[in-house]
């Protein structure tokens, strides 16, 4: 869905995370939700009312369709996380269970 | 545990690190009131000023166009005012006795404020259309913070809908990355070149008529631009994402086009969230379609300890946001007694409304031709308008049928509205879907109810929040 304008851009550290256990790599600075859709790993989550899938929508802060679950914690708007060496996400799907 | 970098008290709390924000934190810090600067994303900027700072593009200006290096020149003087820039914070209360509820780095704590100048800026506004909840639909200004954070482009077909001055300045960037774009299609009623055209003497006085003259040729010469669009579908293929865009254009026969990406925009309107949960006093605006704050002349909402700088207060653009926030802050100094050196404070509020003025000709012009058709704010009975509950508008329909009066009604029969996004992604379309289907206007029928938290905090944070002996022993029994 999205490609990396690399020829224009200037040089980063390269950052390693795992998303549902697959390891993917990010530059340094991006925010969560474009790295996973640098990655083609955009469908982060499937809705709690009816499980049809979403991805990022807004890149803001406002929709919170990009809810993926980061280090444990669940929810989280994935345009707003920084990416971080070591991050472990989760794609969430359905509604949450309890105690998660 | 409070959050560890959090001041308990300042003089001025300015929400929102755009051009309204930066400006107006930089005038209060100047001033030596102790002012702080919270802003939800990682770097400031505002969403148009965005990763001005920490963009990756080697040579921004040349893919975005000029602009970036006003959004670096308003961080650096804000960083250099003393003011004290906290990225990565929300706030998720703001009270009128100028208490807010903040998160920092997974900790939550007040900071109380003598004044408060909320300046949150805008949101796109919805568009609501069969499909547009599918993967590979987003929003124009979301293919731009990609851009300009990121460095990334839509890849296959991109299919560009809507209308808007960003729809155009888009493809005007992504042409000048070397993206390709498979089509624009323009949703601007043809009938509003009309209406616009009485307001065409003031435009031509606007900074923006040449800057958009420009875009449109330069658009036009590289896309394929399909003009007078009525109807507008994204259809899903057999993996759940996009996978083709249907459109109509009057009467003519239906259009398909294969897409990978299609983004939306049909304009924006202010981001209301936080002053509404505080209890400023808002107004349905018929010409830009949308609820704002009642403000004065130094830009003062209802309640006296809040001031709304930006965007937030009625879409102006960057420049005017920037004015906005210089004024709002002159206002709060006032307000608080500051001190006013050789009489300089009326001075620079009479240059910062001239500038408004300067900046708003025009407006009328833009805030016209780009009025977004109802049949993209009012939608058919299938479309999803709440698409965290995922609430058709035929079951908005329904529920006016049996009665129900308002949006805060509503969240009792459908949740719609209750979910994460509070309402942000909805709530305009609910309002029109309800006033249309009452016959009553959109500020008869009011905007729905919002209240703190305006952004989800975790219980955990807010239960480390320090509390009083007295606030303890009034909830504690034996």
């Amino acid at each position: 869905m999205f490609r990396r304008l690399d020829d224009a851009l200037t040089p980063a550290p390269v950052v390693g995370l795992t998303v549902d256990g697959t390891r993917i790599e990010a530059r340094a600075g991006d925010l969560l939700a474009a790295a996973l859709l640098a990655a083609g790993r955009g469908l982060c989550r499937t809705t709690p009312v009816s499980g049809a899938p979403r991805a990022p929508y807004c890149m803001m802060g406002v929709c919170f369709e990009c809810l993926v679950t980061v280090d444990g914690m669940g929810s989280r708007q994935a345009c707003l996380v920084p990416v971080r060496e070591g991050m472990v996400v989760e794609t969430q799907r359905g509604a949450r269970v309890p105690g998660r | 545990m409070s959050a560890p970098d959090l001041p308990a008290r300042c003089d001025i709390a300015v929400i929102g690190a755009g051009p309204a924000g930066l400006a107006a934190a930089t005038i209060a810090a100047r001033a030596g009131l102790s002012t702080v600067l919270f802003d939800e994303q990682p770097a400031p900027g505002g969403q148009v000023h965005r990763a001005a700072t920490t963009t990756p593009l080697a040579d921004p200006v040349a893919i975005l166009g000029v602009g970036q290096a006003r959004g670096v020149a308003l961080a650096r003087d804000c960083a250099a005012s003393g003011a004290r820039i906290l990225s990565g914070a929300t706030v998720w209360s703001v009270a009128a006795d100028g208490t807010l509820g903040v998160s920092l780095a997974g900790a939550a704590s007040p900071v109380v404020a003598r004044h408060v100048v909320i300046a949150t800026g805008a949101l796109e506004r919805p568009m609501p259309i069969p499909g547009w909840t599918l993967p590979g639909v987003m929003t124009a200004g979301a293919a731009q913070i990609l851009l300009k954070t990121g460095g990334l482009v839509g890849e296959g077909r991109v299919v560009l809908a809507g209308c808007g001055p960003l729809l155009w300045l888009l493809a005007a960037q992504y042409r000048r990355a070397g993206a390709r774009i498979a089509a624009l299609l323009d949703t601007t009623p043809r009938a509003n070149w009309i209406a616009a055209a009485r307001h065409l003497p003031g435009f031509l006085a606007s900074p923006y008529l040449a800057k958009g003259l420009g875009l449109l040729a330069e658009v036009r010469r590289s896309v394929p631009v399909f003009g007078g669009v009525t109807e507008l579908r994204a259809e899903g293929g057999t993996s759940g994402r996009l996978a083709r865009v249907s459109f109509r254009r009057g009467a003519r026969a239906e259009e398909s086009l294969d897409a990978d990406l299609l983004l939306l925009h049909q304009g924006v309107a202010p981001n209301v969230n936080l002053a509404l949960s505080a209890g400023c006093a808002h107004d349905w605006d018929d010409a830009q379609l949308c609820f704002r704050p009642a403000l004065d002349a130094w830009l003062t909402s209802t309640v006296e300890s809040i001031s709304i700088a930006g965007d937030g207060g009625g879409i102006g653009g960057a420049e005017v946001a920037e004015a906005r926030g210089r004024l709002a802050a002159l206002g709060a100094l006032r307000r608080l007694g500051a001190g006013d050196p050789g009489g300089m404070r009326a001075k620079a509020a009479a240059h910062a409304r001239a500038e408004i003025a300067t900046g708003l000709r025009g407006r009328a012009f833009l805030d016209t031709l780009y009025r977004p058709a109802e049949a993209f704010r009012i939608p058919h009975d299938a479309t999803l308008v709440c698409r965290c509950e995922e609430v058709s508008a035929a079951r908005i329909r329904e529920a006016v049928a049996l009665g129900c009066p308002g949006p805060n009604q509503l969240k009792s029969f459908l949740r719609c509205g209750m979910g994460p996004c509070q309402g942000r992604m909805c709530s305009l379309t609910v309002t029109e879907v309800m006033a249309k289907a009452r016959g009553v206007s959109p500020g008869e029928i009011g905007h729905v109810r919002l209240r703190a938290p305006v952004k989800p905090v975790t219980l955990a944070e807010i239960a480390a929040m320090p509390t009083s002996p007295e606030a303890e022993r009034a909830v504690l029994r034996g």
